[in-house]
């Protein structure tokens, strides 16, 4: 080792003891984090898979093996495959259009797709009952040509999208608005259609986000519950999804089918975190907030 | 690639070809919306009545259930929940769904017993060894005892709950208005959880160990005892207590529309039949029939019943002086604060 | 539609995706919410004062914004402590908590709620440990808080983090160089910079909380006047078939959350001009 590295060291070394904690306190603030998490996330996680595994691993795998549970979760992916690529369709075509023009509104249009995040669940459904209910606006009109929307699959779906609207677009307007229209723009002056732009500079460029929009997305949407639970009508093996499910048999003093249930929607979450943690190890951005509020407002400034 | 997308594909014939919605589009189903005790019944019940039905006439049926606190039940049914058949906790929920047009005003006169093929009451779920010491409804408004009732602005057994309540008192002071409204001020004044629900009032009390009485239906009671071993809970029977009416009827707007009248019809008259009878008898509930009362009467404890009609002139009058914005139980809850 | 475009652009797809994006918000969120408010005003004003301000509506206010507000502050709080542990040290496990710190975002709020029941009831995991303390968490506005805060924890760690990311560390130094000890430079350097953000943070746990419904109900004790939130009343009013009533608290809460939105926009725009000035 020469001289050079050795003060490079020590000066590095120093510069080090300046910008951090004495050991005690670095210590004691690791060790309060960790407590807190310990008890509002690991506990919790721990718990509801100890709950689940209660009766032992038949009675586990029992809870997903009966007529009800097996609805239940087919009418949570039901809902899920029709309400995420609608909503990552919207996602993709409104953070096209806000990332990229610069319109008269625009802010008010970015409001109106925050406002489901700020709204109660409970109300979410509400307005849908308000709407489609027999004594609602369209509910007379809608029995009389015998078409079923509350109570049934459609009126899940609507509640569904709008508790989900938000996600995926509030991940893509910061990227799309940081890499800017340039590449775009030189895609379309070198002739590329409308089309070809989208499927060869446009996509690729947000595909990681857009990954992580739609999990998310689809985390949310299989998980609703207060806004589901106004517009089911809880009909066994029919409108009942996961969650409700979940709910019922807690309801039942069936608490180890509950937790079992409940346990996979849990799994279901944790994929989702880490599915998140590769999707942005992949796409190199830091981590940015769960909750996509801030990533347009810090975007659109930009 | 090819496997993840023929996996994609499997899995998208799976949730279209085999989601309920669309599979039994042909066949005949039922949907019973009832109140949150009944599950045990009703699945009971439900596989009697479609061997019957296929026994019968050859034909078969599908019954779905919903369940739910009897208010929200009654809401969802307004509101345009397809069910050909309402199993409530009381009269007053029916009638919101005959106000709404859906059936008509005289529902009750339909079927036999005012349309109320199983009875119950209101009893005592305490702990084991009765710690505190509770015999009768005066026990209740004693301090430090922490009872376990569900909200009666949305269920249906606190509405039950409620009026029996009120019925002992009143009957204990010689139909002193005053004195009842001070004991049912004193009574809510020990409630230590509100659920909306008396399915939710039981879980609280049972397995989540709070409270030191439960206050609510027999059969609810009787079921606890079942789930979780006579051990650790004892039913106090109170001296009197109300005659609970959950009463049935048709959706007759939604079982015209489905064209199910005559099997719906013939669903709630099978609640009467013996095997009806017998099976309510099983699930706790008091049967009407006499076979049925002689063979299962010593599993359900003697008190004096009184009805609602005697002591509060119907559903409609109680519910417009106690439970109403701005009724009785709205100004005991003012009152305590 | 260029009449709106401020500038022309050679991008393709402006009215298409415009008239789409606009079709689909219409249709899903602004007529239903417009369904809301055009309810409630066939209310005459008097009764939806008389409505929203019963005595049990207002303790579900104080409750519902009480809980949530302390619920905030004490994830701005612990979640600052977390967003600093996780960007500065180096520990065992710091990437899986880094992931994890999310999970009450994507839980299903049922889910959480029957968990957190089941924790911190009195025969629960640590529940059990508190009741001999005569501290009672299930079933009382403290199990209120404990979900609240459970469900907040994610946004003030979110939004701290990045900041603490981007802090430059020469100012730090610069700082230490020019005399100052750890707790000055914090002070005088750090906070101010996290200021904005933590706030942020903090008004999105807090609007998140206000209108939580799933996980709140299972640990509440759901008493009027004393456990009971917004929320579930305007449930409770559902049930009772008193659709005026539950309309008229929604769009009480409604309002709020609007407001709160807006604040947290305005917040957001203060934190990133003074990034900006920087």
């Amino acid at each position: 080792m020469n001289a050079v590295t050795i003060i490079a060291d020590k000066d590095l070394q120093w510069k080090e003891s300046l910008t951090t904690e004495s050991v005690f306190v670095r210590r004691s603030l690791i060790a309060a984090a960790f407590l807190y998490l310990t008890l509002f996330l690991f506990i919790p996680l721990a718990a509801v898979f100890a709950e689940a595994l209660k009766g032992g691993i038949l009675a586990y795998v029992g809870s997903f093996l009966n007529e009800d549970a097996l609805a239940a979760i087919r009418l949570t992916l039901l809902v899920a495959s029709v309400v995420v690529p609608l909503n990552a369709l919207f996602g993709v075509a409104a953070a096209w259009v806000i990332a990229k023009f610069d319109f008269v509104g625009k802010q008010i249009l970015i409001t109106l797709i925050d406002m489901p995040l700020a709204v109660s669940p409970v109300i979410s459904g509400l307005i849908y009952v308000l709407l489609f209910g027999l004594q609602g606006w369209f509910g007379p009109w809608l029995a009389d040509h015998d078409i079923k929307i509350l109570f049934a699959l459609p009126g899940i779906v609507l509640a569904t999208i709008f508790v989900t609207v938000p996600f995926v677009v509030r991940e893509l307007i910061p990227l799309m608005q940081s890499q800017g229209r340039e590449e775009e723009e030189a895609a379309i002056t070198l002739g590329a259609s409308g089309w070809q732009m989208f499927t060869r500079v446009t996509l690729p460029n947000i595909k990681w986000s857009l990954l992580y929009g739609v999990i998310l997305c689809n985390a949310r949407a299989m998980g609703e519950f207060g806004a589901v639970s106004v517009v089911s009508g809880h009909i066994r093996g029919l409108t009942n999804t996961m969650p409700l499910h979940v709910e019922i048999l807690y309801n039942e003093y069936n608490a180890v089918s509950a937790f079992a249930v409940a346990s996979l929607l849990t799994l279901l979450a944790v994929v989702t975190l880490a599915v998140k943690a590769i999707v942005e190890r992949k796409a190199h951005f830091p981590t940015i907030v769960a909750d996509p509020i801030s990533n347009v407002q810090t975007g659109s400034i930009r | 690639m090819t496997i993840l997308s023929k996996m994609f594909i499997a899995l998208g014939a799976w949730l279209i070809a085999a989601h309920p919605l669309v599979v039994h589009a042909g066949d005949i189903t039922l949907l019973n919306a009832s109140y949150d005790p009944t599950r045990e019944l009703y699945q009971e019940f439900n596989a009697a009545f479609v061997k019957y039905w296929q026994k019968e006439k050859g034909q078969a049926v599908v019954i779905k259930q919903s369940h739910g606190g009897s208010g929200k039940q009654a809401r969802a049914v307004v509101d345009g929940l397809d069910a050909d058949i309402v199993t409530l906790a009381l009269a007053y929920d029916v009638d919101a769904i005959a106000k709404a047009r859906l059936l008509p005003a005289n529902w009750q006169t339909r079927l036999p017993h005012n349309s109320s093929p199983y009875t119950s009451t209101i009893v005592f779920l305490v702990r084991k060894g009765n710690p505190k010491a509770i015999r009768d409804w005066d026990d209740l408004v004693k301090p430090g005892v922490a009872i376990i009732p569900a909200n009666p602005k949305t269920s249906g057994a606190a509405r039950w709950a409620y009026l029996s309540a009120w019925g002992y008192a009143l009957k204990k002071s010689d139909n002193e208005e005053a004195k009842a409204k001070d004991f049912i001020g004193k009574f809510y004044a020990n409630v230590s959880v509100f659920d909306t629900g008396a399915r939710g009032a039981t879980t609280t009390f049972v397995e989540r160990g709070i409270g030191d009485v439960l206050v609510g239906w027999e059969n609810e009671a009787y079921l606890a005892l079942k789930e979780f071993g006579a051990g650790k809970f004892e039913i106090v029977t109170p001296s009197i207590s109300i005659l609970a009416e959950p009463t049935v009827s048709l959706v007759d707007h939604v079982a015209k529309r489905k064209g199910t009248e005559v099997v719906a019809q013939a669903y709630l008259q099978y609640l009467y039949s013996d095997e009806g009878q017998e099976l309510a008898a099983k699930h706790f509930y008091r049967p009407r029939s006499e076979a049925a009362s002689a063979k299962y009467g010593s599993q359900f404890a003697k008190l004096n019943l009184f009805t609602i009609d005697e002591v509060f002139g119907g559903w409609q009058k109680a519910h417009q002086m106690h439970f109403a914005d701005g009724g009785i139980f709205d100004e005991i809850y003012k009152l305590n604060k | 539609m260029s009449f709106i475009l401020k500038q022309p652009s050679v991008l393709p797809g402006f009215a298409l995706t415009l008239g789409f994006t606009l079709f689909y918000l219409g249709v899903i969120v602004l007529i239903p919410l417009s369904g809301l408010f055009v309810k409630t005003s066939t209310l005459p004003w008097e009764q939806f004062w008389g409505i929203t301000t019963t005595p049990r509506a207002i303790a579900s206010y104080q409750l519902t914004f009480g809980a949530s507000f302390v619920g905030a502050i004490i994830n701005g709080l612990f979640g600052s402590i977390i967003a600093w542990v996780l960007v500065r040290y180096q520990f065992p496990g710091r990437s899986a908590i880094d992931a994890l710190v999310d999970l009450p975002f994507a839980l299903p709020t049922a889910v959480s709620g029957i968990t957190l029941a089941a924790i911190y009831s009195s025969n629960g995991w640590i529940g059990r440990f508190l009741e001999p303390l005569g501290i009672k968490v299930a079933f009382t506005p403290l199990g209120i808080l404990v979900a609240l805060t459970f469900i907040g924890l994610p946004f003030v760690v979110r939004t701290v983090q990045p900041v603490l990311q981007d802090l430059d560390k020469e100012v730090e130094e610069a700082a230490a160089t020019l005399g100052a000890n750890r707790w000055q430079t914090f002070r005088a350097v750090i906070v101010p910079e996290l200021w904005p953000a933590l706030l942020t943070g903090i008004a999105m746990a807090f609007a998140r909380s206000v209108g939580e419904y799933g996980s709140v109900i299972f640990i509440a004790g759901n008493m009027p006047l004393k456990s009971e939130i917004t929320p579930l009343l305007i449930m409770t009013k559902l049930e009772q078939y008193d659709y005026a009533g539950a309309t008229a608290l929604g769009v009480v809460m409604l309002v709020v959350s609007f407001v709160l939105a807006l604040a947290i926009n305005l917040l957001q725009w203060w934190s990133s001009t003074r990034h900006m000035n920087q």
